[in-house]
């Protein structure tokens, strides 16, 4: 109890004298938690209340039958636990055109009167009318274009008359969840057609690029005589769309999955989605935000283990003092280890707490549907294994940055602690036979990097980090340009992708703390290596030095360290752009674009360090070989 | 003085550092008794060793080679673990430097040693007031080490070092640090323990301070150099004989 209240003490004392440090460090690390959360948070989201309020909303199916031929429909709509249907459609393949953009789309022809089982709900201008054809609102958005707005089809002018929502279709960009034959009708899954598996053929788009599937196909209604107008034959009408609502719409898995085993031994065979399937595929917008958010958790997490390390290492010969002080008066190793660990685990406790409610409160902005459906999907439960894992990672970063200066403090010499000894430098022959044939600044500069090896590979792993989250947020920059150049032949011309809109949001508020992280240790590092440099500075200003010599020597020296982390960030932001995209398609100026990276990385470093280098040099020479003899 | 009758005892006690041509002897074949109840003064040159001899006697450091016992105990072996419980029980340390932590109040940094000895954070607290009030610093218990005199700074330490009511309280030139006004203070807070039967080994090279003790060791490169036993050192001339008062 008592060492209890000792470490307890201690750690509150030392927090209250030192506030700016204990809130830099706690934001350091709730920057990764927050992140973190988000995107645990997102694991949990379904999209089930905003599918739900759309599916109410439009009379949404339980099932949607692709036919090959209209016939297949008179089976289905007589089955046992059928209530109501609609359909089948005509469901004709076509090239959009508007405003120099162009996609596939899959034009649903419709009869100008509700129906009774998926009728989309109009959110602007009519529904359809002949040469007015009505777009699903997700795909709009990506075309850019509104009601009353002038499209082509196949060639054919129409005019935009509506847009609307459906329950029965995934949204733009037709993010697929597949079908998935198990033993059982629970186990198993089915939803819309993946591209691999759409049984329509398309038109070359402009430019000749023939492609026979697409996972960028939009959704629009026509009227049926429309529709069927689109086809020809080149172009036949080859499927019908069936809408249908069964009495029990929990028994959708069951009359899908016999249909659809039964149909594993026929060609041209319906093909069949429930509505879970297409729920499912609806949270796959959502979902997909954690291919971003968890590598930039990572990148945080490591970004904030280097600021623990630099803000404990800043703080090291006052801790030494302390630790020499618990000695003395009887502490064992354990009491001084848990006394160096408990403030910052503390602070980290603290951290991962923020993060939790940080990350919970702005998830609500990632977990919102999009323009495919209506109603919000509010803040996601967290779940004891996310808040575990959040925790977890706060616990990580202070650890990994304060267990070795703890377990060093345990073992270390008292009488030394007491005596603030400090380590000495190291002594490099090499470097200093090498830097004996530089210029002054290069001399001072190499000789400053080498004397304090650990300071220096924590600056190098700060940059390391910092320049690889830059070049993957370059990288991942280009990828999406060059797609919508049309550079890719697997999407479409010039529509903006709504998946990649919401990853590039994420990708700069993460950036934005990525580099804000990063200055701020730059700076700690700098100031503290122009402080541990005092005396080596005066020194060499009071043997004919001049101060331009001496502030350039320092920055040298702060180059030099950060200089291999920005190498070494160039494959490893590559690295993480592939696996984070799984990709392993470069998009072609990245090369360029993130060695001028790391060179810009390193220029910032260089102008972050000349400032305390700079004011350094403006403090008389005695006067700092005074204090520092004291 | 016989071995029953030492307290603290050492045997060829030696501390070395660096190797080779560069061996610095710090202490060197040291034998010592310290009866219990005794004050005894080492003193000496910067650098002869005798602060390096205190904290051997402490097990604030560990001896190159020798014997050192403490209360019948041989303590040169000791593991670190009950090394520390050793300075925790037994040792009182007083340094010129006082070593307060900054962060702690007065009364805090007395709590220390009791509350790491295992006393219940309400019994830890009351000790520590007592002893507050003991050295006349009752009125400052709540006060920061910053914002202490110099005297008052070491008359904390000197509560804190005794706390845990140790056999031996160790000090490491006590009023190195202190003006004469201060200097006084804290010399009549050792009569005072003395007159209670404390055992006290002062270290210091002020040979005022060492004429108040019962017997005096002069060191020299490491080793004993002279040995001078008195029969002063009562708190009534204390003031005149170290020519801190007229």
């Amino acid at each position: 109890m008592g060492k209890l209240v000792i470490v307890l003490r201690l750690a509150t004392r030392d927090v209250r004298r030192h506030v700016a440090q204990a809130v830099l460090l706690v934001v350091a690390i709730a920057a990764a938690t927050a992140t973190l959360t988000m995107a645990l948070a997102l694991n949990g989201v379904t999209s089930r209340p905003p599918y739900a309020t759309t599916r109410t909303a439009t009379k949404g199916p339980d099932v949607v039958a692709s036919l090959t031929s209209a016939a297949q429909a008179d089976k289905l709509t007589h089955a046992a636990g059928v209530a109501a249907s609609s359909g089948p459609y005509p469901v004709g393949s076509a090239i959009i055109r508007f405003d120099g953009r162009y996609a596939d789309v899959f034009a649903e022809g419709r009869a100008t009167a509700p129906a009774p089982v998926d009728q989309p709900l109009v959110t602007a201008g009519t529904w359809v009318r002949p040469g007015g054809v009505v777009i699903e609102r997700s795909f709009a958005d990506a075309l850019g274009v509104a009601a009353g707005d002038r499209v082509s089809l196949n060639g054919k002018s129409f005019t935009v008359a509506g847009i609307a929502v459906t329950a029965a279709q995934a949204p733009y960009p037709n993010l697929c969840n597949g079908t998935l034959m198990a033993a059982s009708p629970a186990a198993s899954r089915f939803s819309n057609a993946c591209p691999a598996s759409f049984n329509i053929p398309f038109l070359p788009l402009p430019g000749g690029q023939q492609i026979a599937s697409s996972d960028d196909v939009g959704e629009i209604w026509t009227t049926e005589a429309d529709a069927t107008g689109l086809t020809s034959k080149a172009n036949p009408l080859t499927t019908w769309v069936l809408n249908l609502k069964l009495t029990d719409p929990d028994d959708a898995p069951a009359f899908v999955y016999d249909r659809a085993a039964a149909a594993l031994s026929q060609s041209a065979a319906p093909t069949f989605s429930n509505w879970e399937g297409i729920a499912s595929e609806d949270a796959l917008l959502v979902q997909d935000g954690r291919g971003v958010l968890q590598p930039g958790a990572l990148l945080l997490a490591l970004l904030a283990i280097a600021s623990v390390a630099v803000l404990v290492g800043r703080r090291l010969s006052e801790y030494a003092r302390r630790v020499g002080l618990l000695k003395a008066v009887g502490g064992t190793p354990s009491v001084v280890a848990a006394t160096f660990l408990a403030e910052n685990l503390v602070l980290a406790l603290l951290a991962a707490v923020v993060g939790l409610v940080a990350g919970w409160l702005v998830s609500p902005l990632l977990t919102s549907p999009g323009a495919a459906l209506i109603g919000t999907a509010g803040a996601p439960p967290i779940s004891l294994s996310a808040t575990t894992e959040v925790v977890g990672l706060a616990i990580v970063v202070a650890l990994a940055a304060t267990l070795v200066p703890a377990i060093r403090a345990a073992r270390s010499s008292t009488i030394a602690a007491l005596n603030d000894v400090a380590r000495p430098p190291r002594r490099r022959a090499w470097v200093i036979r090498i830097s004996g044939r530089l210029p002054v600044p290069a001399l001072f500069g190499l000789r400053l990097a080498a004397r304090r090896p650990r300071r220096a590979l924590l600056s190098a792993a700060n940059i390391a980090v910092t320049v690889t989250g830059i070049v993957a947020v370059l990288a991942f920059h280009a990828d999406v340009d060059s797609k919508l150049s049309g550079a890719s032949a697997l999407t479409a011309g010039g529509l903006s992708d709504p998946v990649v809109n919401r990853d590039e949001q994420m990708l700069a508020v993460i950036t934005v703390m990525l580099v804000g992280l990063a200055v701020l240790n730059a700076l700690f590092t700098t100031w503290a290596m122009v402080l541990d440099a005092r005396r080596s500075s005066a020194l060499m200003r009071a043997l004919g030095a001049r101060a331009w010599q001496v502030s350039s020597g320092l920055v040298v020296a702060q180059v030099v360290s950060a200089l291999p982390g920005a190498i070494i960030g160039i494959p490893l932001g590559i690295g993480l752009f592939k696996a984070a995209v799984k990709s392993g398609i470069l998009p072609p100026p990245l090369l360029l674009a993130a060695a001028a990276a790391a060179a810009a990385t390193l220029l910032a470093v260089a102008a972050l360090t000349a400032v305390p280098a700079w004011l350094g040099t403006r403090q008389p020479v005695a006067e700092i070989l005074q204090s520092e003899a004291a | 003085m016989n071995d029953e009758q030492a307290l603290a005892r050492a045997r060829g006690l030696r501390k070395e550092y660096g190797s080779g041509e560069g061996l610095v002897r710090a202490v060197d074949a040291v034998d010592l008794d310290v009866a219990r109840g005794e004050t005894l003064a080492i003193m000496g040159p910067s650098g002869c060793g005798k602060s390096t001899l205190l904290h051997l006697m402490g097990g604030l450091d560990r001896p190159s080679a020798g014997e050192l016992w403490l209360n019948d105990r041989r303590i040169d072996r000791l593991p670190e673990r009950a090394l520390a419980q050793l300075r925790r029980h037994d040792v009182g340390f007083v340094f010129q430097a006082f070593h307060l932590m900054d962060e702690l109040t007065a009364q805090e940094n007395v709590e220390l040693p009791a509350l790491l000895a295992g006393r219940s954070p309400r019994e830890a607290r009351r000790r520590a007031g007592q002893l507050l009030d003991q050295v006349g610093l009752a009125d400052r218990a709540a006060h920061l080490p910053s914002a202490l005199s110099g005297g008052q700074r070491q008359r904390v330490a000197i509560a804190r070092a005794l706390v845990n009511e140790p056999v031996l309280i160790l000090a490491d030139e006590p009023t190195g640090n202190l003006d004469s006004a201060a200097t006084l203070e804290v010399l009549r807070l050792f009569e005072t323990l003395r007159s209670t039967g404390v055992t006290l080994v002062i270290v210091t090279h002020d040979a005022r301070i060492a004429a108040t003790a019962d017997r005096l060791i002069a060191m020299r490169d490491g080793a004993f150099a002279d040995e001078t036993g008195r029969t002063v050192g009562t708190a009534d001339s204390l003031g005149a004989l170290t020519g801190l008062e007229s």
